[in-house]
């Protein structure tokens, strides 16, 4: 049967059993829109910004692993699209974004919302397509699906112009699909995994450092198996937390810039360093040649071979799915005689031990003021831990990461590589759609919320109980820890003045607003959120200490073993 | 290191600026960029020269393999390879540097193409460091225009870049 372009679109969704389109609409994918209005088998989220569309399809599929779907209009459809897609490729999550364009004859006319979507997006996309035959059209979205979700996983775009949309084809759904240029591998190299294997048991003063590939991969149980089997200790970096129980005294919690000391020093001062599907990038290491003067052997496990010695030399590199290469290590370790050194693992855990007994993460509680790590753990409390907690960037984001300690992978769900502010709230609303009935939780500041805020009027529209817990100090706060610590306290432009009432504003949007101004108030206030108001949104505005800063601090361009830690200042 | 890397790619609308903004998002060097169809029409080959310390080369390597449009990436200075390079100079030749300008150009093996009664093309092939030789060897300032290709190149023997 001959099917319009508009339809193919809609019959590929649904071939891949795609629940949710995150979009907004506009000229060029009127047809689109308009085929997706007749059938009831996909449905459409309308966001009030496409920045939010697509943050939420993005956290859609960091919640679910399964793949998001968002669609736009040309122009500057695309464009409010670009933070967005930039974000989701910075943290490797399989995205499907649909835009539309101007007519074929169009293209390059400067026609009205015309703008080269392809190359706008190339440097931010895992592949870009511009469909210019209406017959290529199902196979390209095969395509563009299977690329999002395999090999290292990341958003691939998809360019309709609306001519295509209307011409008519054949319709056929090709089952698999085969690049001759794409061919991810799997399975890591078995010579590579028993060197690496050798280097654990051999190793004095192990270490396994995570990253987000755990979680991409959903490799948790395997890491959690593979690091109980050798008592080793485990970091994690910002992207992979949730991969190993942050409860498990094997753990040390995350590493990096704002990283406890015990994983920091224990990064630095290992012998063997086994990292999985993390990529040594500037916030976890620090300076590449401070970490590279002690020496040690690594052992770097990443699907994705370009991220294998781009900052850190390695020893043994193991390209391969997270999964599949955990699989074979335990399997070795299983079969092999050797067992790891139990008196040097003794002594290094003594050492770890007191590395951690200087409490890194202790802070001074206010009588009058309430501080924001206070709220992260009375937060952690009162959720059991159990919540899905989104955040949007800056200060408000480490006391995320440091204070609410997640045991289980996908649920800490935050824009580590790019870093943008306003993800947190739509981001929110996709965990929402992919996990109903779930606690959800947005970690924020009064800085970031303002960059995505017109979605609460879309979760008004799909009732979706998010609590917004907005950590309002009155200053960006980040910059201005930055600027007091590093530019002589001039807070050149880090002061929100004029900030709105959020209880008024959360109000006006149709929500329960709350204002908490004392530390007292906190867990009772927390209470009744997640309580009375459960299947509400709540905007809680806490009215937090201005001065409060995130340590352990390792500054920009210093060692892992170069921190700051609060007592010092 | 100065190295020649050669690409076959899917060709594909956009496929040389996938390769190209690669090189500048990720502040790699490009000496020369050639690229056209191979005997089969739906794979351009690419030849690249780069300059950059082993480290970058790899990393370059690695990137290029990355991009989905990529078939494969081959760095054609790790073992023996040819290169050429094909030039065309227009020089003034009048009175008597018509004669000298012939003279050298043969000795070049550089071939006359085009003449006019004050100007000559010569068409010269060979590695770059050939061309630039037969550059400094004419007067300058009779140069009235010049146009490179490029590198090409390929592995020398059994070494072949093929799907």
């Amino acid at each position: 049967m001959q099917l319009t372009g508009a339809e193919i679109v809609i019959r590929c969704l649904q071939e891949e059993k795609v629940e949710y389109i995150f979009g907004y609409p506009g000229g060029s994918v009127l047809f689109i829109y308009d085929e997706l209005f007749k059938q009831d088998q996909i449905r459409h989220i309308l966001v009030r910004h496409e920045q939010a569309a697509v943050h939420a399809a993005d956290a859609y599929s960091r919640s679910s692993n399964k793949v998001g779907v968002c669609m736009v209009t040309s122009g500057p459809g695309v464009t409010n699209a670009v933070t967005g897609i930039a974000t989701a490729y910075m943290d490797s999550i399989p995205l499907v974004i649909l835009t539309g364009q101007v007519p074929t004859a169009y293209i390059g006319q400067d026609a009205f919302q015309e703008a080269d979507t392809v190359g706008i997006t190339r440097p931010c996309v895992k592949h870009n397509f511009l469909v210019k035959d209406v017959k290529d059209l199902a196979v390209t979205i095969k395509k563009a699906f299977y690329l999002a979700k395999t090999g290292r996983p990341g958003p691939v775009l998809v360019d309709i112009p609306k001519d295509i949309t209307i011409q008519k084809c054949e319709f056929h759904y090709p089952k698999t699909i085969s690049m001759r240029s794409y061919n991810p591998v799997i399975k890591g190299h078995a010579g590579q995994i028993k060197k690496a294997v050798q280097l654990l048991l051999d190793a004095k003063r192990p270490m396994i450092y995570t990253g987000g590939g755990v979680i991409l991969s959903d490799a948790a149980d395997r890491l959690t198996r593979l690091a109980r089997m050798l008592g080793f200790p485990v970091t994690q970096t910002l992207m992979g937390l949730g991969g190993y129980p942050a409860t498990d005294r094997q753990h040390l919690g995350m590493l990096g810039m704002h990283g406890t000391y015990e994983a920091n020093m224990a990064m630095q001062n290992c012998d063997v360093l086994l990292a999985i599907g993390a990529r040594f990038d500037d916030r976890v290491i620090g300076n590449p040649a401070h970490f590279g003067q002690v020496p040690r052997k690594i052992i770097h496990v990443d699907i994705d071979p370009s991220s294998i010695s781009k900052r850190v030399k390695v020893d043994v590199p193991i390209v391969g799915n997270v999964p599949d290469v955990l699989d074979e290590i335990i399997k070795q370790l299983e079969a092999s005689e050797g067992k790891p050194d139990q008196k040097a693992l003794a002594a290094w855990w003594k050492q770890i031990e007191e590395w951690r007994g200087k409490h890194c993460l202790k802070y001074k509680m206010g009588k009058d003021v309430i501080m924001p790590q206070y709220v992260v753990e009375k937060l952690y409390e009162v959720t059991g831990g159990d919540a899905f907690i989104t955040s949007d960037v800056g200060q408000h984001q480490m006391f995320a990461a440091q204070y609410y300690k997640f045991d289980k992978p996908r649920r800490w769900i935050n824009s580590g590589g790019l870093g943008t502010m306003g993800f947190g709230l739509p981001a929110a609303m996709g965990v929402c759609f992919a996990n109903p009935g779930a606690t959800v939780a947005c970690i924020t500041g009064e800085g970031s919320i303002q960059m995505n805020i017109q979605e609460l009027s879309t979760c008004k529209q799909f009732r979706l109980p998010i609590k917004i817990i907005n950590l309002n100090n009155g200053y960006l706060g980040m910059v201005r820890q930055w600027q007091q610590m590093f530019h002589g306290n001039r807070y050149s432009e880090s002061y929100v003045d004029a900030l709105p009432d959020f209880v008024k504003l959360a109000e006006a949007y149709g929500h329960v607003g709350m204002r908490i101004t004392k530390p007292a108030d906190v867990e009772p206030a927390l209470k009744e959120a997640f309580g009375k108001h459960k299947h509400e949104l709540v905007f809680m505005d806490f009215v937090i200490n201005p001065e409060a800063n995130v340590f352990p601090m390792v500054a920009a361009g210093k060692g892992l073993s170069e921190m700051i830690l609060a007592e010092e200042l | 290191m100065r190295h020649i890397i050669s690409i076959l790619i899917e060709n594909e609308a956009g496929a040389l600026s996938r390769v190209s903004g690669l090189f500048s998002a990720r502040g790699y060097n490009i000496e020369s960029l050639t690229v056209a169809p191979t005997e089969d029409a739906s794979l351009s080959r690419m030849t690249i020269v780069s300059v950059g310390s082993d480290d970058i080369i790899e990393q370059i390597t690695k990137q290029l393999n990355k991009l989905i449009d990529v078939v494969k990436v081959v760095d054609l200075s790790e073992a023996a390879h040819i290169e050429r390079e094909l030039m065309l100079v227009k020089v003034r030749a009048t009175g008597k540097d018509r004669e000298e300008m012939k003279r050298i150009a043969d000795i070049f093996r550089g071939r006359i193409i085009d003449v006019t009664e004050s100007s000559y093309v010569i068409e010269l092939t060979g590695n770059t460091t050939k061309l630039d030789a037969f550059l400094d060897a004419i007067d300058r300032s009779l140069i009235l225009e010049t146009v490179r290709t490029g590198v090409c190149g390929i592995g020398r023997g059994d070494r072949i870049l093929k799907v």
